[in-house]
């Protein structure tokens, strides 16, 4: 009979004991992060303070279980019908009632001291020492720096992954999903707050290896911060269903050393002065079919296809729109269709950006209208002259 | 037996049955084909998740997908088959000759079947059908909602008045037609756990149905109640969301833990243990499941002082759920045990639940929610509770019941095939996204990175063997009603001590004409 129960005992545990060395190695083969199985501690005080959270709650868990499941199964190996005619026939008893209501009370009160100074740190916004402003859009993220005494700096951060290799007619990489033409870059050991807010549906911004999540919400600006310890490059997704392209809206976080940190700001803020300038400046029309072309491939190809046949969006070679009047050009562009996928990009492009992948759609795929925008021209539409 | 004493003959049976037993039967069958229905949309869902890539279907249909399905798994599938349970059951188990509304039973019914053919039909409809999760978040499911979202509001508003009627109709029943001597305390713990999910649905139906009318009028009549543009606040939907989702979770579960508390002590041949606290966990698990909605919204920012309310709230609850677990495991412990298919899913959905518990209790911490929240971690979570917390917890009402409904015995090979192939292809399925959630991968996407793609593909794997077990229950059922060997014992199980196990099997047309006496 002792014998037996201690085998029963070692079978019910195998899988415990199993599922415990792989949650405490975290990895199984040296395939590494494809077998990942538990929640990365991150590169924060914070994260790891959530990792050891996770962990304590989870072997709680691991020990009730084992104590729970172990009656359970003993029960019913022990007295089955066969073995076990004449069942017992108590039916309560006060005290062990009590006790096991009080016991599990306790666990989590001991439980809830070490989350609730967790909680209170990841609330505590204060005393940045850079802000970001973060916000989701149908399906790409805008990062923008908020920069006290200057020009804030800012851009759009979109997928990169090829079609091809979604549609399985190319190999997928490794950071297949997890790419994007820009990254978001923070300077290591610094306290870095992220103001979180979105422009048409929900979204969430996620990177675990932060472990900041937060919901980006229309309308209203949410708080979160984090204090990267290691430098490289962190990768999260988009965690709140937003539409079709949910899944193709990741985040990309690069951490850097801070003289590293500070020559990329300078650089970004110099791209953008260029853009002022460029802002005046008269363009020639191979010019802005030159610069146009590659706004319209990262920005527009996916959904009017890359010679403009059309797809999501419609066809531009021979669309009306494109060979019609300007004003309607602009107009469609500028502000998008409203209900339809067709975003507006007024703010999402520069002025120079617009003007150019306007008279880039005008004169290619076979369109020959000849005619050009410059990007005062979009500055004055937008203010409505 | 004259005519006027048993079914009427045809389709007008079906159609104008007050009958309890007629309608139960009707909801089973019901809720078995919507069962089948969002099970082949979970297997559309797993055939595209079978690898990275997309190859199957393309998102905004994948999106179609997982909130069909999700919609037509709890409000077609849970939901409707607790309700046939309760009509077939309550009246046998409280010694009643019948439920005490049996005209509004007939229509809380038949409002059902055109309600979710409405649905179906919205992913035929232009713009495609719901694709906004089975939360259907505002501002996706309103500014952003295809056009078919008029009709999936229709569809909740027609689900809503199905499921209060048929509540009010169960209170009715039980207040008022317990048999001499069945008092409160006497009532078998599947109908106490029905009178209480029966409260929890006249409670939190009707705040569903604001919820969709608000949607309604921000759609076609200009408001702004969830549009921040307008002055209204997207949050402010999630909130009147989860006041009734989290009570619909209990709705859920509790008459799934009525079964069990039923089926355990039969097979184990010892009455249940702790019977009053466990009508007393059962109702504070109720109260409590009214306040901790916003454990399901810890990163929309709220205040840090309710974050920590909500947190509490909802570790608190483990705490009544824990007891009814403990009295399970102590109610088999030194029975006397046998293991037919009923026990077998009985003691699977205790273990698997218990599971599922755990990560609830996980879920539960505030900070590590931040980790966990929109994963599929969380999948894994609500899929360890709702299929083999509730659809465990039905298969096991089934094997223990239709002897008794249809006077047959169903193949107890079969059933245990179907248990074991269930029990491996459920683990299969949901265990590895616990794993796949903590290493990153959100939930509601379509195609994910490589990393992920071992875990997904077990996991598909696992959700066909789960998908193909069940055409072997149907199959079981069926054979069982046409070629099964006949009981004729009134006591089907030894151990069976309740009311219904007093009638002859199969039990007749009409019941309890005259009631009995309970001491
Ligand atoms: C997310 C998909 C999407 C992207 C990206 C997109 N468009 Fe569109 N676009 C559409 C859709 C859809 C329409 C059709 C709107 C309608 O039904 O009128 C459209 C229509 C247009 C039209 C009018 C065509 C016509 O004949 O009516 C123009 C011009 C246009 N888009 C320009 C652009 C430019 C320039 C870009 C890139 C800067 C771009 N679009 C990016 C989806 C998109
Ligand atoms: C010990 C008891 C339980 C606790 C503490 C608990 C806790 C939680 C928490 C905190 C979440 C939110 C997770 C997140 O989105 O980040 C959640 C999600 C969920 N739970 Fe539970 N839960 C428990 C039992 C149940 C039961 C019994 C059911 C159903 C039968 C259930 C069904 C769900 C569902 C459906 C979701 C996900 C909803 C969605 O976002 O689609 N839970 N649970
Ligand atoms: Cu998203
Ligand atoms: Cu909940």
């Amino acid at each position: 009979m002792y014998l037996q129960a201690r085998r029963l005992l070692k079978l019910a545990l195998s899988p415990v004991l199993m599922l415990l060395s792989l949650f405490s190695t975290g990895a199984w083969a040296e395939e590494g992060a494809r077998w990942q199985t538990n929640m990365t501690p991150g590169i924060t005080e914070v994260g790891h303070q959530i990792y050891d959270l996770h962990m304590w709650v989870f072997y709680v868990c691991v020990v009730t279980g084992i104590l729970v499941f172990g009656v359970m199964f003993y029960s019913v190996f022990a007295y089955r019908k066969d073995r076990h005619p004449e069942p017992a026939t108590f039916h309560e008893n006060t005290k062990v009632e009590i006790v096991w209501t009080i016991v599990p009370f306790l666990i989590l009160l001991v439980m809830v001291v070490p989350a609730t100074k967790t909680l209170i740190e990841i609330y505590d916004t204060d005393d940045s020492e850079l802000d970001i402003l973060i916000t989701g859009y149908q399906w790409k993220w805008k990062y923008e720096y908020i920069n006290p005494n200057g020009d804030n700096v800012s851009f759009f951060s979109n997928l990169t992954t090829d079609a091809a290799e979604i549609a399985n007619t190319e190999e997928k990489g490794s950071n297949y999903l997890l790419e994007v033409d820009e990254a978001v870059v923070i300077p290591v050991n610094k306290k870095v707050r992220f103001l979180v807010t979105a422009n048409d549906v929900l979204h969430a911004w996620w990177v675990p290896a932060l472990a900041v999540k937060r919901d980006a919400i229309p309308g209203f600006i949410n708080e979160a911060w984090t204090k990267a310890t290691e430098t490289g490059v962190y990768r999260g997704q988009c965690a709140e269903l937003c539409g079709r392209n949910h899944g193709f809206m990741p985040i990309v976080v690069n951490v850097v050393e801070e003289p590293e940190y500070n020559a990329w700001l300078a650089e970004k803020q110099a791209a953008a002065a260029e853009i002022k300038e460029l802002m005046a400046k008269d363009f020639s029309l191979d010019e802005l079919v030159a610069r146009g072309k590659n706004v319209y491939t990262s920005g527009c190809a996916a959904c009017h296809g890359a010679n403009g046949e059309g797809g999501v969006g419609k066809a531009i070679a021979g669309s009306p729109i494109a060979t019609g009047p300007m004003k309607d050009h602009m107009e469609v562009v500028v502000h998008g269709v409203p209900g339809t996928a067709m975003p507006a990009f007024g703010s999402q492009l520069n002025e120079v950006d617009l003007a150019a992948v306007i008279t880039y759609q005008r004169n290619s795929f076979g369109n020959n209208m000849g005619d050009m925008l410059q990007p005062v021209d979009i500055y004055k539409f937008k203010k409505g002259q | 037996m004259g005519a006027h004493h048993g079914p009427a003959k045809g389709l007008t049976r079906w159609l104008f049955t007050t009958n309890h037993k007629d309608i139960g039967t009707m909801y089973l069958w019901f809720s078995f084909a919507m069962f089948l229905l969002g099970g082949s949309f979970a297997m559309i869902i797993r055939a595209e998740l079978f690898q990275p890539g997309l190859q199957i279907v393309q998102p905004e249909f994948f999106n179609q997908m997982t909130t069909m399905h999700g919609l037509v798994m709890v409000f077609g599938a849970i939901m409707p088959a607790f309700v046939g349970l309760a009509n077939w059951m309550i009246p046998l188990m409280i010694g009643a000759p019948d439920m005490a509304l049996p005209r509004m039973n007939n229509w809380s019914f038949w409002i059902l079947p055109p309600t979710f053919l409405l649905l179906a039909s919205t992913l035929l409809m232009d713009g495609g059908g719901p694709n906004f999760g089975w939360t259907f978040y505002a501002p996706l499911s309103t500014t952003y909602a295809p056009p078919s979202v008029t009709f999936f509001i229709f569809a909740v508003h027609a689900m809503g008045i199905s499921s209060i009627m048929g509540s009010i109709n169960i209170i009715a029943t039980i207040v008022n037609m317990r048999a001499p001597g069945m008092t409160y305390m006497k009532m078998p713990m599947f109908v106490w756990t029905w009178l209480i999910t029966a409260f929890l649905l006249v409670a939190v139906m009707p705040v569903l149905a604001g919820a969709v009318t608000m949607m309604l009028m921000d759609i076609h009549f200009g408001t702004s109640f969830f549009s921040a543009a307008g002055g209204g606040d997207p949050v402010l939907f999630q909130h009147v969301f989860w006041f009734f989702g989290h009570p619909e979770v209990y709705i859920i579960i509790l008459p799934a833990f009525g079964v069990v508390s039923e089926v355990i002590p039969t097979f184990s041949r010892k009455p249940l243990f702790g019977y009053d606290s466990m009508v007393y966990a059962t109702s504070s698990i109720a109260f409590l499941s009214f306040i901790v909605w916003a454990h399901h919204m810890y990163t929309v920012g709220m205040p840090i002082a309710g974050e920590l309310f909500f947190m509490y709230a909802t570790m608190l609850i483990a705490v009544p759920t824990a007891a009814k677990v403990f009295n399970w495991v102590t109610t088999m412990f030194k029975g006397s045990i046998t293991l037919e298919t009923p026990m077998l899913f009985a003691i699977a959905k205790v273990f698997l639940f218990t599971v599922g518990g755990f990560s609830g209790l996980m879920l539960a911490i505030a900070p590590a929610d931040f980790q966990y929240h929109d994963s599929y971690f969380v999948v894994a979570h609500f899929h360890y509770t709702m299929v083999a917390g509730a659809i465990f917890a039905l298969s096991s009402a089934v094997y223990y019941w239709i002897p008794k409904w249809t006077g047959k015995m169903y193949n107890e090979t079969m059933g245990k095939t179907h248990f074991w192939i269930s029990f491996i292809g459920f683990n299969l399925t949901f265990f590895p996204q616990h794993f796949v959630g903590l290493a990153g991968m959100p939930r509601r996407i379509p195609d994910y990175n490589l990393m992920f793609a071992d875990f997904n593909m077990m996991s598909s794997i696992g959700a066909f063997i789960y998908g193909a077990s069940q055409l072997l229950f149907l199959f079981n059922i069926v054979r069982t009603i046409t070629h099964g060997k006949p009981v004729t014992d009134a006591k089907v199980w030894e151990g069976g001590t309740t009311l219904e196990w007093t009638v002859p099997s199969p039990a007749p047309y009409h019941t309890f004409t005259t009631p009995p006496e309970v001491k």
